[in-house]
């Protein structure tokens, strides 16, 4: 897949901290000022996340993040779900180029 | 992890990529509603890998391009003052107002700030009692949450010396305002996933109704935003209208009641001003007057501040799908990032920052 082509004189662009949301791993869940907070893991960065929109999530989980705020849990099966019928048409595929080959 | 590195897998995207060529038998002009979307298809050159039937023309879904001009002016002011210490997304801090930016007022000593999270500020407001913290509330339906809780945290623990500069806007408004334009070419939407994993997809029922298109909820990942585009076409060629979603890993259809609850107990619905494309009826959010002590426009008395675009810019109908960003007689001369004229060159999630970052100066990639 073809990353940044051809990169102009200005800093490279980030991508917006308003418009896309961080998956993060919860390592630990505790309460400050009255708000259910949570400790995030994103790739090894630990950060304080306020987990008030996801009460239910418990450490392990997954969430997606924004602005500091856990909006929604995200759903592994969900994730794993769409990979799976690409491996099954992939499949299918090589079905198929191996019938055309055949002589 | 499957969240994120499966969905730039260069094998899942050509199957994707083959499908949709096995699917188009004629043009259709899609919109991605979300500038982090366009960044993501510009970047990867998503829209080149697709069949020539499928256009992607990109939406105002960009917080930092669509405020107006006289919100910065307004933000300028504020942060100027002694007594202030103004906070915001780092994004909002390099753009324009008619005269300097927020850097510009920090570089002559001005004390403002980059956050994280808004919660930062009430931490700082409770650490400097001697002056007030104002943070600039931007964004869509995904930052409001977080917005909406820092301003009910502050009343609650009684915090006088917080504000907030509000400049919120919401996407579904935009897309009817788009729909409804007598030189609308949009067909079907990618539905920004983000915004909908807190608002849900009931609000796109009715505009896929009334206006007859596809909308699919899509993701950010080559792979999300492949799949998006795979459903819409399938929906375009059946004939079909309605509401799909091919982002369920983050988004269920009621999207989360609880932060709904906070941003609906805080804010409400008002008509906000677009930058570049204008006054949009009940696409915005204010104070409710429970929480008006909040408001820094009426605390710093800036909210007569007015402002005047560039002539030459042509933002308004690239936001709109009317125009692609190469098409613009000053883009890349006149309007640079370094000089923008308008929304879409300001921030690096803008079509035009995302065209002339990426080498497609003339419409075609170098």
């Amino acid at each position: 897949m073809r990353q940044s082509v051809r990169h102009s004189q200005a800093a490279a662009p980030r991508d917006c901290v308003m418009c896309l949301g961080v998956p993060g791993k919860i390592v630990e869940v505790y309460r400050e000022h009255d708000l259910l907070m949570g400790r995030v893991d994103f790739g090894g960065v630990l950060k304080r996340i306020c987990l008030e929109y996801v009460p239910d999530i418990a450490v392990g989980e997954y969430a997606l993040v924004h602005v500091g705020f856990a909006l929604t849990r995200l759903d592994e099966a969900e994730a794993n779900r769409v990979f799976a019928l690409l491996a099954e048409a992939g499949e299918l595929d090589e079905v198929r180029e191996g019938t055309d080959a055949l002589p | 992890m499957r969240f994120l590195d499966e969905y730039r897998d260069p094998a899942a995207v050509g199957r994707l990529i083959t499908a949709i060529r096995a699917a188009v038998t004629r043009p259709w002009v899609l919109m991605e509603v979300c500038g982090g979307q366009t960044h993501s298809i510009v970047r990867h050159g998503i829209d080149e890998l697709l069949p020539p039937e499928v256009t992607l023309v990109h939406g105002p879904g960009c917080p930092v391009c669509v405020t107006p001009l006289e919100l910065i002016d307004r933000a300028v002011a504020v942060a100027s003052r002694p007594d202030v210490i103004f906070c915001s997304f780092g994004d909002m801090l390099r753009v324009p107002g008619s005269g300097r930016d927020l850097f510009a007022v920090k570089a002559a000593g001005g004390d403002v700030r980059v956050v994280y999270s808004p919660l930062d500020c009430l931490r700082l407001a409770e650490q400097n009692p001697g002056k007030t913290v104002v943070f600039f509330a931007v964004g869509f339906e995904t930052t409001a949450p977080a917005n909406a809780m820092a301003v009910k945290q502050a009343k609650q623990r009684g915090l006088t010396n917080f504000a907030v500069l509000v400049s919120h806007v919401l996407v579904p408004p935009a897309m009817e305002a788009i729909l409804s334009s007598a030189a609308n070419r949009v067909q079907g939407f990618l539905a920004a996933g983000h915004v909908c994993t807190v608002m849900g997809t009931a609000e796109y029922g009715p505009l896929a109704e009334r206006f007859r298109v596809p909308i699919v909820v899509t993701g950010f990942e080559p792979v999300d935003l492949l799949e998006g585009v795979l459903q819409c076409v399938e929906m375009l060629e059946a004939g079909r209208s309605g509401v799909e979603n091919a982002y369920r890993r983050a988004v269920q259809a009621v999207g989360n009641p609880h932060a709904r609850t906070v941003v609906e107990d805080v804010f409400e619905v008002t008509d906000r001003k677009w930058r570049g494309i204008g006054t949009i009826p009940r696409s915005g959010l204010r104070l409710r007057a429970e929480y008006a002590a909040f408001d820094a426009e009426t605390r710093f008395a800036v909210a007569g501040l007015a402002a005047e675009e560039s002539t030459l810019c042509l933002s308004g109908l690239v936001l709109q799908g009317l125009k692609k960003p190469h098409e613009c007689p000053a883009f890349g001369r006149e309007c640079t990032p370094q000089t923008p004229l308008g929304a879409t060159m300001v921030s690096s999630e803008g079509a035009c920052a995302a065209y002339y970052h990426y080498g497609r100066r003339k419409g075609v990639a170098g």
